[in-house]
């Protein structure tokens, strides 16, 4: 008996609309986001994370009203990414009804923002997301034998800034970071599972909870985030967009490899 | 028509209320919500709900500010009450949050924090737990009452808090979870009940509570308890 570890489904949302593909039997519209929230709901996730992909100023809006909606309809625990980059955009998301928010660039771009926040709003609801690559001791590259070292990207991965990403990690949570989520740039996309190592180094050394990110390919996949990652939630996108597995598989996957999780 | 039944979710500044409004009304359609600082609005009410997200320094100074916490203390002693996460802990003595807090004193005891130091004893081997303590526990109901009706043993419910009552006396204590340790994460004490979880993130489960909360007339008779 104890905490559980949380299966968290992430919903890329762009212009109000869930995008990249989510294929339900009996799905009136798969592109509604609450249509979508209410099906992961009832398969039993343990919270749900957006991730606004709205390109333009003006379609940005739009998010606000589906959190109001998916807020005023399901019962768990909503976080928000992508665009947050003031106090009034923290205060707009969690006033629409999202517990926490997801910062990224913009906490590299003004670490300050994040204590900022954090104070404002409490610690609890801030999530600074952490995007890393290895930069020394991958297997398979010169820098091998190496020890391993991760450092922050930004721009989708595309853009290195020389910071350390576990100096990283501990520094945002003493600004007030309740919550970390951990995206292995490496990995995001390429189904082969987690950077284990990257999590497992962070959640090992900070005091908050961790959710692994990028890179689930299969359920196993989710197992190896809690068991050798160390990871205290574990979030993924197209395995179950694609229907290719249920969060109810994930959880059954997840308690026949021995972790405490909500069935 | 059935009745409406009124409740004061109490609306001092301490964050976002919407989710536990909104819960309220999908767990009963008679539930009749008004988000309020109005002193003759909650002393109207048929029921009236202390949330809170945040710090028990601004918690309190909110409560003082806005001159409710006789109105507060009059619907804790007059009618179905519930305490929800700060909501709960404010009704204790004591907090040891930022610094020190007196809080309203409804229910003797203190609101202490978990220990840096946090680690499950029923782990093989050094497992270091993280603070706050976030995410589904199992809820062990020490009572029976009526705002469990319906709901099973050990239920999992939603928390986040990094602070945790310990009342004074075991009688209040409703039910249990274990986080490095037991603790107290729920209060009754006659038409009081109190939650450390958050049943508006609760899933089916916490709108059960709510629903049951909803239609409790605020009688509890413990000599009846189990």
């Amino acid at each position: 008996m104890g905490l559980a570890k949380r299966i968290i489904p992430c919903l890329d949302v762009d212009k109000g609309r869930v995008v990249k593909g989510v294929q339900f039997v009996n799905i009136r519209d798969a592109g509604d986001p609450v249509e979508v929230a209410r099906r992961y709901n009832s398969e039993g996730a343990d919270e749900l994370t957006f991730l606004d992909i709205t390109a333009t100023h003006e379609g940005r809006d739009t998010i606000v009203h589906v959190v109001e909606q998916v807020a005023g309809e399901i019962f768990i625990p909503l976080t928000v990414g992508g665009g947050i980059r003031t106090v009034d955009d923290v205060r707009l998301m969690l006033n629409a009804g999202a517990d926490k928010v997801a910062i990224n660039s913009a906490a590299v771009a003004n670490p300050d923002f994040v204590r900022e926040a954090a104070e404002k709003f409490g610690n609890q609801c801030i999530v600074v997301a952490i995007d890393a690559k290895q930069v020394a001791g991958k297997p398979g590259t010169d820098t091998e034998n190496e020890t391993p070292r991760w450092e922050i990207f930004t721009h989708g991965g595309r853009k290195p800034t020389g910071i350390d990403a576990i100096e990283w990690s501990k520094k945002m949570v003493s600004y007030g970071a309740g919550e970390l989520l951990v995206t292995s740039m490496d990995n995001d996309g390429v189904k082969n599972g987690f950077d284990l190592p990257l999590t497992r180094t962070i959640s090992d050394n900070i005091a908050v909870p961790v959710i692994a990110s990028g890179g689930v390919g299969n359920l196993d996949h989710l197992a190896k985030g809690v068991l050798e990652g160390h990871a205290d939630a574990v979030l993924a996108a197209s395995i179950f967009h694609f229907a290719e597995y249920s969060i109810a598989e994930a959880k059954r996957h997840m308690a026949e490899r021995g972790i405490e999780v909500r069935l | 028509m059935s009745r409406q039944i009124s409740i004061a979710v109490i609306d001092y500044g301490m964050g976002n209320l919407h989710s536990v409004a909104k819960a309220l009304e999908h767990a009963d359609s008679q539930a009749d919500v008004k988000v309020t600082a109005d002193k003759q609005v909650i002393a109207s009410a048929d029921r009236v709900l202390l949330p809170g997200v945040g710090a028990m320094r601004d918690c309190m100074g909110e409560m003082q500010c806005l001159d409710l916490v006789d109105t507060i203390k009059q619907a804790a002693a007059s009618k179905p009450f519930l305490g929800i996460c700060i909501g709960m802990q404010a009704l204790m003595t004591h907090s040891e949050e930022n610094g020190g807090v007196d809080c309203l004193n409804i229910i003797p005891g203190n609101v202490e924090r978990f220990a840096d130091d946090l680690s499950d004893p029923t782990a093989s081997g050094d497992e270091h737990l993280k603070i706050p303590h976030m995410g589904w526990n199992q809820v062990h109901q020490q009572i029976k009452h009526p705002l469990w009706q319906n709901i099973p043993q050990n239920q999992r419910f939603y928390f986040v808090h990094s602070y945790f009552v310990v009342p004074q006396s075991p009688d209040p204590v409703a039910g249990s979870t274990v986080y490095g340790h037991p603790l107290c994460v729920a209060l009754a004490a006659d038409n009081i009940f109190a939650t450390q979880f958050h049943p508006e993130k609760s899933a089916d489960a916490g709108l059960q509570l709510f629903h049951n909360f909803i239609n409790w007339d605020g009688s509890y008779d413990c000599s009846a308890c189990s």
